[in-house]
């Protein structure tokens, strides 16, 4: 009925060591990785790895599994490459993911803590190229929050949201294309250069939105679909369904993203509920996304099956105006003061890009990029083919403090921040106290070694004076909080200690 | 806790919204001297933003080649 689900945002970060663009990206993600790991570890042994028991990435909403045999070697995320793969105190997962370091944030019950988390992850990347910097004879690593390398690779920035079993498979098809082809006037990142390799001349919106080439789909790395269909929910399936959200972009700004999850979870309430009266189907979808995105005049008439013809932010003023009847419906004056936030803000968003988007260039990632590059524009006379233009999008996203430009923007106060350092900072070691991240990430911080593995929902401990590993799962989402179970952490002072609570509790 | 800063986060942050509301609503003179301000805005910005760009643009961006990923 709120903005409030149990959600996290997964990010593979672009890579690269300047100078040498045809290195093995396998091998510096790891680097990056195992870097951080050796800072980690002077906290305390560190052994965990990841405990893929319970992971099916091809099991598919629409009811069937796709057969290994069948499936592109890529989709096969769960066989152990033997790469580096991190737990983190904070909850989340450090790991490579194909030939990215990837940062899956941990588990949190409500957009602002999912900025918070993500913010999180950004500094976590840092501190990572900071200790491989300091690696004797390695390379300079440089790490990136972005999507594509404008070459034709794209690599991924993807939403979890847990939603209700029951909630119609065609419904969510329904009414979340129509969401994801006009959120991106809100949610983009903006990006220089048209097309997967990005050889026409331009700016857009999104940093995605060229790579989605059908409608619904299971993959995520080829043929990328709209809405993907890849149904793993690290907990009960009888329950719950994880929406797994591949379309979106890499947002810096803290508004972006904060939107992006509010908004998306209100609509995900309301097809839960059956509370949406829109019809915004449209025949062609994915080209409606491409255009939507190459649009920074934000004019473009997306054309329903209707025959209607009206702009992506009339399509979000439709979804806000569902949104807000819901929200007054169902919860009245015991709204939720979040709840109310992510409406005003988004009605403030949207009545502004109707009339003069340039105003959000504090707020918006695509805004705040345009902005700069239009700038470079008229004080240089550059045309949108040169260098400095296409640098400046992708120093935008540079993890680094000094290099990172909308991370300047965020120090000056001309990108607005809606965290504090202190709660980010906080973040980076200690994981949300209301999901089950609590748990996992308390568990490294106490335990470390003597937790042989873990997975979101899992904990597996090897302790002495047991033959066999000990696995703790952690298959409800809200259960593991600290209001759970921090009495019984804290009376437990070792590993031991804590199974011989648990079995004793049964 | 999170939790609770993110709920003082938000009511500070609401009230700064509802500023932002009045003003998309202002007159038309309002929004060219918000322009010129934006714009004084963006000069600074690029300043700073000088400084921290990598050199030689074109070989550091020929050079930005990923792999694909999800």
């Amino acid at each position: 009925m709120s903005v409030h689900r149990v959600m996290g945002i997964e990010t593979e970060y672009g890579i690269s060591v300047p100078g040498h663009p045809h290195v093995n990206s396998m091998l510096t993600s790891s680097q990056v990785v195992n870097a951080y790991a050796s800072d980690m570890s002077a906290l305390g042994r560190i052994k965990a790895r990841w405990d893929y028991d319970e992971e099916t990435p091809l099991r598919d909403a629409r009811g069937f599994d796709l057969s290994r045999a069948d499936a592109d070697p890529t989709q096969l995320t769960d066989d152990d490459p033997g790469l580096a793969n991190l737990i983190l105190t904070n909850g989340a997962r450090l790991y490579v993911d194909h030939a990215h370091p990837e940062y899956s944030s941990p588990e949190v019950t409500n957009p602002f803590d999912a900025v918070v988390w993500d913010k999180a992850g950004e500094r976590i990347m840092a501190r990572a190229t900071e200790l491989v910097a300091r690696i004797p004879g390695a390379q300079p690593v440089n790490l990136y929050k972005n999507n594509t390398d404008n070459k034709g690779a794209s690599y991924g920035t993807h939403e979890n949201y847990l939603m209700r079993r029951t909630t119609p498979f065609a419904a969510i098809v329904k009414h979340l294309v129509p969401f994801f082809v006009s959120r991106q006037v809100v949610t983009g990142s903006g990006r220089v250069g048209l097309g997967q390799e990005g050889r026409k001349h331009g700016y857009q919106l999104s940093q995605r939105a060229d790579f989605f080439e059908v409608e619904v789909g299971l993959e995520t790395t080829l043929k990328r679909p709209i809405i993907n269909t890849r149904d793993e929910p690290h907990c009960d399936p009888e329950r719950y369904r994880r929406l797994h959200v591949i379309v979106g972009d890499a947002n810096l700004a803290e508004i972006s993203t904060y939107l992006k999850l509010g908004t998306t979870s209100l609509v995900l309430a309301m097809l839960e509920d059956d509370a949406l009266d829109v019809d915004l189907v449209m025949d062609a979808p994915v080209r409606e996304m491409h255009q939507v995105s190459h649009d920074p005049s934000l004019r473009h008439l997306v054309t329903m099956a209707s025959g209607r013809r009206i702009t992506a932010v009339q399509m979000q003023l439709e979804f806000l105006d569902q949104a807000r009847k819901y929200v007054e419906d169902r919860m009245g004056s015991d709204v939720d003061a979040q709840t109310v936030d992510v409406l005003d803000r988004w009605e403030s968003v949207l009545s502004r890009l109707e009339t003069d988007p340039m105003t959000l260039s504090h707020e918006l990632d695509w805004v705040a990029k345009l902005a700069v590059l239009q700038g470079y524009r008229d004080r240089d006379g550059l045309d949108w083919d040169h260098a400095r233009l296409h640098l400046v999008d992708l120093q935008y996203s540079d993890v680094r403090a000094d290099k990172g430009l909308a991370q300047r923007m965020q120090a000056r106060g001309t990108l607005t921040r809606i965290t504090t350092d202190a709660q980010v900072d906080s973040a980076v070691h200690t994981p949300p106290t209301d999901t089950r991240a609590w748990f996992r990430g308390e568990c490294m911080r106490r335990y470390a070694e003597h937790i042989a593995a873990a997975s979101w929902d899992s904990v597996i401990f090897d302790v002495p004076g047991h033959d066999a590993l000990q696995r703790v799962p952690t298959l409800e989402p809200l259960r593991g909080t600290q209001a759970h179970v921090g009495d019984l952490l804290d009376r437990c002072p070792t590993a031991r200690d804590l199974l011989v609570a648990l079995n004793q509790q049964g | 806790m999170p939790t609770r800063d993110s709920g003082e986060q938000q009511h500070k942050s609401r009230s700064a919204d509802d500023e932002q509301v009045e003003d998309a609503a202002a007159p038309a003179s309002d929004l060219a001297a918000r322009k010129e301000a934006l714009d004084a805005d963006i000069d600074a910005i690029l300043d700073d933003i000088d400084e921290a760009l990598e050199t030689n643009a074109e070989e550091f961006v020929r050079g930005f080649v990923q792999k694909g990923g999800q």
